[in-house]
C-alpha cells in the first residue's frame, strides 16, 4: 500500500525555521516504519538525518515521535499506526533535547543526568576470591526491569514534569539509580542520595506515569521511582 | 595534530570496552565509536556466554575447548582455543563482580543453560555451560562494561567515524576521522591502535546484524595490505525471524525449543542423532536448507525464501516469559505470534563473520609471518583462531571479553616503552578530497548497489555453495565495485551527513564481500559453515590451513597459515 510519511525537517546551521516535509512511499503494513524511513533515506533523499543500529528494538537509536508518541522506529509496524491506503504518519524528533538535525536530538545533557547517579556497582567489600557473589534469585528479580533499559530517551521526552522543570534529573537516570540501589551487591545509595534527594532529583517526579506508558522495553517507570523514594524515606529514617 | 593519545581503540562494543579498561591503567587512552557506545551491537547478543562454571553439573576448561575445536570443524588454533576456555571463568566472574546481573539457580549462583554443541566429556551429551542474563545477556555485558568505563574516566569520542588508518612501516601512528557532528576531518595520533569494529553481516540480504556492522575495521586494515584471513567462512544461524532475520537465539533450543517441517516432524533426529536441536549451527542450518530444497518447508516452495517453524509452547508461558521474554516481544511485535502459544516461523540467517584481521592470542596483528608491533585486533573483527569454520554459540561473547581484555592487557605493556610512528598528513588530506569530490560529484544514490550486493551474497554465497555460482558472484562483485566508484552523495551539508558515512561503509561492505566469495570459490573442499555441492568432503590434505586474502586492483590473491592441532586430532565430524 502506499502511504505518506510527513516528517520534521531542521537543520539549525541553513535553516531559519523547522519545516515538515512529505514523502509519498510504497510500504507493506507489516513494514517497520525505520524501513520506510531507510527507503527514503537511500533512495529519495540522502540528507533525511536520523540514527539507527540494530533494527530491533534493542540499542535504543531510533527513538522519535510517531503520531505524537514516544516509539522506537524500528518496533513500530506501518499497521499499528495507520489504518489504511494513503494515510499520513507523523514523525517528529524527541521532545525536551535540542535538535541538531532533523530527527537527531543531542544527547549529552541526557547522557550527564545518567552518569550523574553513578550508574555502576558500588560494592562494599573486595568481591569473593575466584568466585561469584551469592544472589538470591528474589534478590535478582528485585532489579530486573530496571535492568532492561536501553538508555533511548523515549520516557525523558514523554515526561511532563520537564516541560517545566527543565532541571529535573529525568525518568531514565532515575531507573539507572534504581537499578543499583535495589542490587544485593550494591552499597552506593549514601553517595547517590546526594544526587537524588534534591528539589530537581527524584521528588520532582509527581507521578505522572507518562514515562511508563512509553517505554518501549515495558519498564515500570513510576513504579521503580516510587519504590526508590520509598528506600530513601527509610535510609533517612523518615 | 589534532588529537595526541598513547592508545586508540575504535570501536565500543565488548572487546572494545574491555581492552580500553586495561590499557587505560598504563597508557592515555581513547575510545572512537561511530554509534554511541550503548548502541554498539553486543547489546543485541541473546542466549549467553559459555564458561566451564560447573554450577548445575559437572564441566571442565578441557571440554570447553575440545568443543570449540570440533565445532569449528578443526580449524581453530587450538592453543587459542584452551585458553578462551580456561580465561572464560575468569572473565564470567570478573564480570560479575562488576556487577553483571546474570540470572541465579536456587542456591544463588549464576546459572547456566544449554547450547549447540557444547557437550559433556568429549562429545557424550549436552551440558548446561552458558551463563545467562535471561536472554539479553550481550545488552547486560555492554552495559557492566560500559558503566565501568565511565566509572574508570575512559574518553569517548561518540559518532566519530573512522575513515584511516597511518602506518609507518609496520606500526601505527594514527588514524584518520570523520566526526559526524562537524563533517571535520580530524587526525588522531597514537602509538597503539585497536580495532573493535565488529561484524559485517550487512553484505547479506538476510541477516541478524545492525545496519553499523559495516566491516570497517578489517576494510580499513586490507586496504592498507593487510591480509585477512579465513573470510569464507561466514556463519549463517539456523533461526532468525522469517523474511527479517531478527534472531532467534539458540537458547530457545537450550531450553527445549524443537524444529519442526510442513509435516509436523522433529526432523533434526535425521541428521545429529545425539545432539538433535542442539547440534552446531552450520548443521542445523543445513538441515534446514535441506528440508526447504525437498519441499518440507511450511510453504513447500522449495526455495530459499521458505521456513521451518521453531516451537517452543510446550515450555509453558511461565518458562517463556522468565527464560526468553525478549524473543517473546519480537514474535509478538514483528510476527504476532505468541511463542507461549504458538510455533515460531523461522529461516537462516547471516549472523557471525568467523573471519577477519588475524591476530595472535594477545591480539596483535599477525599474519603467520610477521606481527604488526602496535597494531591490534580484537572482537568479531578479529581472527585469533577460535572458531575456526564455524562458531560455538556463546563463544563470541567469550572471544569478546577473553580477547579483549587479554589485548589491553597486553597494550597496557606494551604502551610504555612503545615508539612514536611518524604521521602522514598528506593521507588526511587526501581524505578531504575525497569527500569532497564525493560531495561534488553527480552520481547515482547508493540503494540499487546495496540491494544487488546483498542479493548476490545471500543467493550464491550463502549456506550451500556452488563453484559456478560464486564464480558469478566473484564478477558481479567486481562489477558492483567498478560502479562503486559513480556514486555519489547528493546532500551537502557539512554537519550530520550520514551519507557520506553509508557510502563510505558501502565500500568496505563490498571490499570484504569481494573478499568472501572470492575465499569462498578458493577454498575447494566442505568444512564447518562453507559447504559446497562440487566438493562436498572435508579435505585436510589440502585444506587444513587458514586462507589469508589479498585484495588489489579488483583481484584477489591468497596465502595461507597453518593451524595449531597440537592437542586433539582432527576427526570427522559427528554429532
Ligand atoms: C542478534 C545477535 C545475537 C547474538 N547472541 C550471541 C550470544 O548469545 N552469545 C554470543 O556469544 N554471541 C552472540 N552474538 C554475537 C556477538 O554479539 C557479536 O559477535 C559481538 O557482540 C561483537 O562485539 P564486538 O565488540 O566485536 O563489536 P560490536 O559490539 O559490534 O561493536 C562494534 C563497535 O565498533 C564501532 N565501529 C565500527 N566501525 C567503526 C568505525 N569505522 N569508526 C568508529 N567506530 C566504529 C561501533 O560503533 C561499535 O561501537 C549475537 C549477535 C547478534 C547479532
Ligand atoms: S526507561 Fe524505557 S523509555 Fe526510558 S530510556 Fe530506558 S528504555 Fe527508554
Ligand atoms: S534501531 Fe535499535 S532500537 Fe531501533
Amino acid at each position: 500500500m502506499q502511504i505518506e510519511l510527513k516528517i520534521f525537517r531542521y537543520n539549525p546551521q541553513t535553516d531559519k525555521e523547522s519545516r515538515f516535509d512529505t514523502y509519498k512511499v510504497d510500504v507493506d503494513p507489516s513494514d517497520r516504519v525505520l524501513d520506510s524511513l531507510m527507503h527514503v533515506y537511500r533512495n529519495e533523499d540522502g540528507s533525511l538525518a536520523f540514527r539507527k543500529s540494530c533494527a530491533h528494538g534493542v540499542c535504543g537509536s531510533d527513538a522519535m515521535r510517531i503520531n505524537g508518541k514516544e516509539r522506537l522506529a524500528c518496533k513500530t509496524l506501518i499497521k499499528d499506526v495507520t489504518q489504511s491506503e494513503g494515510d499520513t504518519i507523523l514523525i517528529e524528533p524527541l521532545r525536551h533535547l535540542p535538535v541538531q538535525k532533523d530527527l537527531m536530538v543531542d544527547q549529552s545533557e541526557f547522557l550527564s543526568r545518567f552518569k550523574k547517579v553513578s550508574p555502576f556497582l558500588i560494592p562494599e567489600e573486595k568481591p569473593p576470591e575466584n568466585g561469584e557473589y551469592i544472589q538470591s534469585q528474589l534478590q535478582r528479580d528485585a532489579i530486573d526491569d530496571a535492568t532492561k533499559c536501553i538508555n533511548c530517551g523515549a520516557c525523558y521526552s514523554a515526561c511532563p514534569v520537564l516541560d517545566t522543570n527543565p532541571d529535573f534529573l529525568g525518568p531514565a537516570a532515575l531507573v539507572h539509580a534504581s537499578r543499583f540501589i535495589f542490587d544485593s551487591r550494591d552499597q552506593g545509595l549514601d553517595a547517590r542520595i546526594a544526587i537524588l534527594d534534591q528539589p530537581n532529583g527524584i521528588w520532582a517526579c509527581d507521578n505522572h506515569f507518562e514515562c511508563t506508558k512509553v517505554c518501549p522495553r515495558g519498564i515500570k517507570i513510576t513504579k521503580l521511582i516510587n519504590l526508590t523514594k520509598r528506600e530513601i524515606k527509610k535510609r533517612k529514617g523518615e | 595534530m589534532d588529537y595526541d593519545y598513547d592508545v586508540l581503540i575504535v570501536g565500543a562494543g565488548g572487546a572494545g570496552l574491555y581492552a580500553a579498561l586495561e590499557a587505560s591503567r598504563t597508557g592515555k587512552t581513547a575510545v572512537l565509536t561511530k554509534v554511541y557506545p550503548q548502541r554498539s551491537h553486543t547489546g543485541a547478543a541473546q542466549g549467553g556466554i559459555g564458561a566451564a562454571l560447573g554450577n548445575v553439573e559437572e564441566d571442565k576448561p578441557e571440554w570447553h575447548a575440545f568443543d570449540t575445536v570440533k565445532g569449528g570443524d578443526y580449524l581453530v588454533d587450538q592453543n587459542a582455543a584452551v585458553i578462551l576456555a580456561e580465561d572464560a571463568v575468569r572473565a564470567v566472574y570478573d564480570l560479575e563482580n562488576r556487577g553483571l546481573p546474570f540470572s541465579r539457580t536456587p542456591e544463588g549462583k549464576i546459572d547456566q543453560r544449554r547450547f549447540g554443541g557444547h557437550t559433556r566429556n568429549f562429545g557424550e551429551g549436552p551440558v548446561r555451560r552458558a551463563c545467562y542474563a535471561a536472554d539479553r545477556t550481550g545488552h547486560m555485558i555492554l552495559q557492566t562494561l560500559y558503566q565501568q568505563c565511565i566509572k574508570s574516566d575512559v574518553a569517548f569520542y561518540d559518532e566519530f567515524f573512522v575513515l584511516d588508518v597511518m602506518l609507518d612501516g609496520d606500526t601505527p601512528s594514527g588514524l584518520i576521522v570523520f566526526e559526524l557532528a562537524t563533517g571535520q576531518i580530524h587526525m588522531f595520533k597514537a602509538k597503539v591502535i585497536l580495532f573493535a569494529t565488529g561484524g559485517f553481516g550487512r553484505m547479506f540480504k538476510i541477516t541478524s546484524n545492525a545496519y553499523s556492522n559495516t566491516g570497517d575495521g578489517p576494510a580499513i586494515l586490507a586496504r592498507n595490505g593487510i591480509p585477512l584471513m579465513d573470510m569464507e567462512f561466514f556463519q549463517i544461524h539456523p533461526t532468525g525471524i522469517r523474511d527479517m532475520g531478527i534472531l532467534i537465539t539458540e537458547g530457545v533450543r537450550g531450553e527445549g525449543g524443537i524444529l519442526y517441517n510442513s509435516e509436523g516432524e522433529a526432523f533434526m533426529k535425521r541428521y545429529a542423532p545425539t545432539m538433535l536441536d542442539l547440534a552446531p549451527r552450520d548443521m542445523i542450518s543445513r538441515a534446514i536448507m535441506t528440508e526447504i530444497f525437498e519441499g518440507r518447508g511450511i510453504r513447500g516452495t522449495r526455495k530459499i525464501d521458505d521456513y521451518v517453524y521453531l516451537d517452543a509452547s510446550h515450555l509453558g508461558r511461565a518458562k517463556v516469559e522468565e527464560k526468553i521474554p525478549d524473543i517473546a516481544d519480537f514474535c509478538r511485535t514483528y510476527l504476532d505470534v505468541d511463542p507461549a502459544e504458538a510455533p515460531m516461523p523461522v529461516q537462516p540467517t547471516a549472523h557471525y563473520a568467523m573471519g577477519g584481521i588475524p591476530t595472535n592470542v594477545n591480539g596483535q596483528v599477525w599474519t603467520g609471518e610477521k606481527v604488526y608491533p602496535g597494531l591490534y585486533a580484537a572482537g568479531e573483527c578479529a581472527c585469533v583462531s577460535v572458531h575456526g569454520a564455524n562458531r560455538l554459540g556463546t563463544n563470541s561473547l567469550v572471544d569478546l571479553v577473553v580477547f579483549g581484555r587479554r589485548a589491553g592487557q597486553h597494550i597496557a605493556e606494551y604502551v610504555r616503552n612503545a615508539p612514536q610512528g611518524r604521521v602522514d598528513k598528506d593521507r588526511a588530506r587526501w581524505w578531504k578530497d575525497r569527500i569532497a569530490r564525493l560531495k561534488s560529484a553527480k552520481g547515482s544514490h547508493p540503494g540499487e548497489i546495496f540491494d544487488s550486493m546483498q542479493e548476490t551474497m545471500m543467493e550464491k554465497v550463502g549456506v550451500y555453495r556452488t563453484g559456478s555460482e560464486m564464480e558469478k558472484a566473484v564478477s558481479s562483485l567486481q562489477k558492483l565495485r567498478l560502479d562503486y566508484e559513480h556514486v555519489s552523495v547528493h546532500a551537502g551539508a557539512e554537519n550530520f551527513n550520514a551519507e557520506v558515512q553509508t557510502v563510505l561503509e558501502l565500500g568496505n561492505l563490498l571490499d570484504l564481500a569481494l573478499h568472501t566469495a572470492a575465499s569462498a570459490l578458493n577454498r575447494q573442499e566442505s568444512r564447518g559453515a562453507h559447504t559446497r555441492d562440487d566438493f562436498p568432503d572435508r579435505n585436510d590434505g589440502d585444506w587444513l590451513k587458514h586462507s589469508l586474502s589479498t585484495l588489489k586492483d579488483n583481484q584477489i590473491s591468497f596465502q595461507y597459515r597453518d593451524v595449531d592441532v597440537h592437542k586433539w586430532e582432527p576427526k570427522p565430524r559427528v554429532y
